[in-house]
């Protein structure tokens, strides 16, 4: 008798959670177009819209005076798995005649960058960043290496 | 005289014997069978192909085809045309002689199969006496053409999903004939018309209590394993056969297998509607006269095709639900549950007949 209950109890169960799945994608097949999650890209590029935190490319922060917050301490290069960013410094002359050491050029290299972020976390001043755009096909290699700091732009006031 | 499907066949009949001796008559409305047929399948090949990707989409979620035509109205259409003009290639060390049978075995198969339907009012090819053992017994030969593509295809996967397809559409035909066989005991007929015709004050399945319902859940499922579908698609399994006993076959070759699935679901799905929903009786509800009118308004054939795609879109609804069973637990829901219940259900449809306790 123990058997024949807990075979027609199984039965029962298996009928309960089949129904419980096809509730679900039944709910899903009468609201797919309010759950609908797909963006249709090409059509949408003007009102796409991307997660919080998609990582596209690495890109350095420019205020409106044209000034960034990089150092030049190198430790994104150092972070970098794959050898993505190439920092050369120069040494600036300060007001009391010292020499320091700044950032000359910040070449980033897209086509080897895997957006792992770690050249952002290792950042200590937040100088760079991630940026959302995706759209990075060129005709030319060389195109995808780039140069981050823009030209003329100097460190800001009071960041070590 | 109506413009039902029953009177212009009837009318080409008539036609044909007067214009033309008997023998040639016939052998035309043999042709005319034919093209009808064949114009089924490809309309129904490009109908449920767009509807199961839609309805897949729908329930995971995503947008479906939408590109070709209004909605991805085409999809389906563009699909055939590449099948069409790739190249049929036949493999090298396959047994060229099967390998090239095979597809046109399981395509006749379903063709054969849908001789005794009726689709509208008196609308039907052949009415034959036995037409329900016909369907049942006919459409168990398409499992040779699977195994036939299986074997001659020269390839494990191959063989693997195909000895697993036997397997399957043996075990499951036991519990789907045991529930055709509790309707053919209530209606004391196997001929379809009488079936249909004895739905005429109500269906199968509210006539029939509990044991029918149970019945017709039971014919569901095994139907669903019997033409080789998700979750009990283990002949073609994707991930664990890349496509089972159709790996080798490329081109319109494919497309016949694959037309023959639909085909297939197609048809079991109209046996359903017939013998559990009445075919192409209107639902008529006690003595609600004026919506009884209604109803017969709706002609028989929209009640028909609406039946058999309602049914249709629960196996495609298993289909995107369900994940694919284990060979081992397919055999156990077969041989332990499904039989089991559907031998007890069968005493109990035939108490319920004898002692005349239906509707």
């Amino acid at each position: 008798m123990a058997f024949l209950k807990n075979y027609i109890k199984e039965v029962f169960s298996a009928v309960r959670s089949s129904l419980k799945g096809m509730g679900l994608t039944g709910y899903y097949a009468l609201h797919h177009k309010k759950e609908k999650i797909t963006q249709q890209y090409p059509d949408n590029r003007d009102e796409l819209i991307l997660p919080e935190r998609f990582r596209g490319e690495v890109v350095m922060l420019h205020d409106e005076n044209n000034e960034h917050a990089c150092t030049g301490c190198t430790a994104c290069e150092l972070a970098c798995p794959n050898a993505t960013i190439k920092i050369i410094t120069k040494f600036d002359i300060t007001p009391e005649g010292k020499k320091k050491k700044a950032l000359d050029t910040f070449v980033y290299h897209l086509e080897l960058c895997t957006m792992c972020n770690l050249c952002i976390e290792a950042c200590p001043t937040d100088a760079i960043k991630m940026a959302q755009t995706f759209e990075h096909s060129v005709f030319d290699r060389n195109k995808l290496t780039k140069v981050l700091n823009k030209p003329g732009s100097k460190i800001k006031e009071g960041i070590e | 005289m109506g413009w039902s499907l029953e009177n212009i066949s009837h009318f080409i009949d008539s036609w044909l014997y007067n214009e033309f001796d008997p023998t040639i008559a016939r052998l035309i409305e043999f042709l005319i069978i034919a093209v009808c047929v064949i114009g089924l399948f490809a309309v129904l090949g490009l109908v449920l192909i767009l509807m199961e990707r839609k309805v897949s989409a729908w329930m995971q979620v995503r947008l479906g085809p939408n590109r070709v035509g209004p909605g991805g109205m085409f999809q389906t259409v563009a699909d055939t045309l590449k099948l069409i003009v790739k190249e049929g290639m036949t493999p090298l060390n396959v047994d060229k002689f099967l390998f090239n049978l095979a597809p046109f075995i399981v395509m006749i198969v379903s063709m054969v199969v849908l001789a005794p339907l009726m689709f509208a009012k008196n609308f039907q090819i052949w009415d034959i006496n036995i037409g329900i053992l016909f369907i049942t017994a006919v459409s168990s030969v398409s499992v040779i053409g699977i195994l036939m593509a299986g074997w001659a295809s020269n390839n494990k996967y191959s063989l693997l999903g195909a000895m697993r397809s036997g397997a399957q559409i043996v075990s499951y035909e036991l519990s789907a004939g045991l529930s055709v066989l509790c309707i053919v005991v209530l209606t004391g007929s196997l001929r379809i018309s009488d079936i249909i015709n004895s739905q005429a004050n109500g269906w199968w399945l509210f006539k029939g209590h509990i044991p029918v319902i149970i019945a017709f859940v039971i014919f569901i499922i095994a139907v669903t394993a019997e033409t080789n579908r998700a979750p009990f698609d283990l002949a073609e399994a994707e991930s664990e056969l890349t496509a089972g006993f159709h790996t080798e076959y490329s081109g319109m070759k494919f497309a016949l297998f694959f037309l023959a699935e639909y085909v297939n679901v197609f048809i079991v799905c109209a046996i359903g509607a017939t013998i559990f929903l009445g075919g192409w009786m209107p639902l008529h509800i006690g003595n609600w006269n004026g919506f009884n009118h209604a109803m017969d308004y709706i002609p028989s054939f929209l009640w028909f095709f609406g039946k058999t795609f309602l049914l249709i879109f629960v196996i495609m609804w298993f289909r995107w639900t369900f994940p694919r069973l284990r060979i081992d637990q397919l055999l156990n829901l077969e041989w332990k549950y499904l039989l089991p219940i559907s031998m007890f259900n069968l005493l109990l449809v035939t108490v319920i007949a004898i002692l005349k306790w239906h509707f």
